[in-house]
């Protein structure tokens, strides 16, 4: 028997897996807190205790780790036009696994520098201009950050024609040159420049952040969190070598501070006579909701949906769920434990935090009437004929409403312009084992795609949990007026 | 300054709730053809995405198409956003089925041009008046593309 560790050094919490790869059997879970601050051994060693009680292991063959401690990795970026290359370098950030904390487009002025100092970021991507296009911008912002003299890398992935000279600009930090993000007006290519990204992240930022202490005990750190769960999202959509995958899906992890969504899908126009606008999107696409979160990012959901919205679909009244929302941002470590009053306001929280994550991520259409009859105009990706929704997080793993929850990232009569999916069936992630299987897959692709096949809990079609829905709050009485056709 | 010896880039497309998509693919193919670099927008552009597309890729020329008689309303403003966009003096062509009716094309061409266009042309114009016109807005005169 082979035995594999995969551990996940997440902001709170040190997630570690267990699997046998030979029978293709997850051994167990475990979890302690984060120790960052001290040394991150200390919660590592704990949580590596409380796994070996439940997989009567003590030593394993291999181990493989990937993290979002300390901040994870933080980024800011600059492009030129907002819509084109500035799309594209936050695109090409957040598939590399990283948390986006400033977004610039056109030229940096003193004030913005002023910013992104504050901001500190791990890594700094300068792009803009197509290939022979603009390279005035570029230029002048690559003038600007040597003029703060960075600390941190800048990757450069612009204009070919300015790339170097951009290097040379930025002579004495540490630089590197990839090929431009957008080398053609409309064509995204993000690949090499998100594989320096993760290079950079192992060599560099482990060690910056204290994190490498736990690589002499056990292995390096592969990659960002986020970037081995989109890994395990490709895996599972397309499959692999000798075993299929699931189909083209849509993945949402409601967290405490933010949601995370992917889609593993093309997301083309499916008619002629739909026009596409705007920049193509990425097949594995990431996206990150920083203001919606079931505790720090509380107010962003109420925000977003409307307090009444929130009391509709808790059965609460506006003013005590308001009263218990000031609680929970106070106490950000409260779970429902049982309290009804409690389960009733995140069960309404999720709903609403998958709801808008997922409209934020998904495309959007557009009826227009033109002298040659209706024609529609597409932003974004079309996930409506995606057919299979992933979920996972706190408030879906702890409760049994999660097909209920998960319906709500679906396709809705009331917002027919978002193009979210139209019938899908709901896989449950109760183990928190995505980033496990992301890191396993790196290696055993087969086992890691075979073991989440196996451990996510299949709800079937979340249509049906829907209409069950529709039927329980019309009993209830709390009923928020039918939300799917 | 880099000196380059690239090709002239031009950015194309369709202006508004136009949908023509034939002649747009047409005009791709012979701005190629005469050495151009093209950036085709395809069909229902607004002028903020002509912009967009002429500030990344450095554009040298937007060459603006109308085939459903909306031409005046679509392209009117234009001008004045390239001066705001940075885009100052940046030749605008526009052609097609640029108005509704029959009315003389000197008194069109006239309004065209005081909404800032460089060109404007009738509809029946061939690829090659339009190519030999961008030719003399971009000095190109003599030079072989």
């Amino acid at each position: 028997m082979k035995t594999v560790l995969l551990i996940d050094f997440g902001s709170t919490y040190t997630k570690l897996t267990a699997v046998d790869v030979d029978n293709e059997t997850l051994l167990g879970t475990a979890a302690a807190y984060t120790t960052v601050q001290t040394d991150i051994n200390d919660g590592l060693k704990a949580g590596l205790a409380a796994l070996n009680k439940k997989t009567g292991h003590s030593t394993y063959d291999e181990c493989y780790t990937c993290s979002s401690a300390a901040g994870g990795l933080r980024m800011v970026t600059s492009g030129l036009v907002p819509e084109l290359t500035g799309e594209a370098a936050r695109l090409a950030s957040l598939g590399a696994g990283a948390k986006v904390v400033g977004v610039y487009a056109f030229q940096l002025t003193e004030d913005d520098l002023q910013d992104i100092q504050d901001s500190n970021p791990d890594i700094f991507l300068l792009v803009g201009g197509t290939d022979g296009g603009n390279t005035e911008c570029i230029l002048h912002n690559a003038r600007m950050l040597a003029s703060i003299k960075p600390t941190f890398p800048v990757v450069i992935a612009g204009n070919r024609t300015a790339a170097r000279q951009c290097q040379r600009i930025l002579e004495g930090c540490d630089v590197y040159v990839c090929p431009n993000v957008m080398p053609k007006f409309g064509v995204l290519k993000i690949e090499e420049t998100q594989k320096q990204i993760r290079e950079i992240f192992l060599n560099r930022i482990i060690q910056a952040k204290g994190l490498s202490k736990a690589t002499e005990l056990l292995s390096d750190i592969m990659m960002p969190t986020p970037s081995a769960v989109l890994q395990a999202m490709e895996l599972l959509a397309q499959g692999c070598d000798g075993e299929p995958g699931i189909g083209e899906l849509v993945a949402v992890d409601v967290g405490g501070a933010t949601t995370d969504v992917y889609s593993v899908a093309d997301g083309m126009p499916e008619h002629m006579n739909t026009v596409y606008k705007g920049l193509p999107e990425p097949y594995a696409k990431r996206t990150v909701e920083g203001d919606i979160g079931m505790r720090y990012s509380i107010q962003g959901i109420v925000d977003a949906a409307g307090i009444d919205r929130v009391s509709r679909l808790s059965g609460l009244t506006c003013q005590r769920a308001e009263e218990l929302i000031a609680d929970l941002k106070e106490h950000t470590d409260k779970v429902p434990n049982g309290d009804p009053e409690l389960e009733a306001l995140d069960f309404a929280l999720a709903s609403l935090a998958i709801e808008e994550a997922v409209t934020r991520h998904a495309g959007t259409i557009e009826e227009t009437y033109t002298m040659m009859g209706q024609t529609f105009v597409q932003e974004g990706k079309n996930l409506t004929k995606v057919q299979q929704i992933v979920v996972t997080g706190g408030s879906l793993i702890h409760t049994a409403r999660t097909e209920q929850i998960a319906a709500f990232a679906q396709y809705s009569p009331k917002k027919p312009a978002s193009l979210r999916p139209k019938q899908a069936d709901v896989w449950v992630d109760r183990t928190y084992i995505l980033a496990a299987m992301g890191l396993l897959s790196q290696h055993y692709p087969k086992t890691a795609l075979r073991i989440m096949k196996k451990e996510l809990e299949f709800y079937g079609n979340s249509e049906q949990a829907d209409s069950r829905r529709r039927v329980s709050e019309t009993a209830s009485g709390s009923a928020e007026p039918v939300a799917h056709g | 300054m880099i000196v380059e010896n690239k090709k002239k880039v031009l950015v194309i497309g369709v202006i508004g709730a136009d949908v023509h998509a034939v002649g747009n693919k047409i005009l791709y193919h012979a701005f190629t053809e005469a050495g151009f670099e093209v950036v085709n927008l395809g069909v229902m552009v607004s002028q903020e995405e002509y912009i967009a597309a002429a500030i990344e890729s450095a554009a040298d020329a937007i060459v603006v198409s109308s085939l459903y008689g909306q031409g005046e309303l679509d392209c009117r403003g234009m001008r004045q956003k390239c001066d705001e966009a940075g885009l100052k003096g940046i030749p605008l062509v526009v052609g097609g089925n640029i108005v509704i009716g029959k009315q003389k094309f000197e008194e069109v061409e006239k309004r065209f041009k005081d909404m800032g266009f460089d060109r404007a042309f009738p509809p029946g114009t061939a690829p090659e008046t339009t190519i030999e016109a961008l030719r003399e807005l971009l000095h190109m005169d003599g030079e072989q593309v």
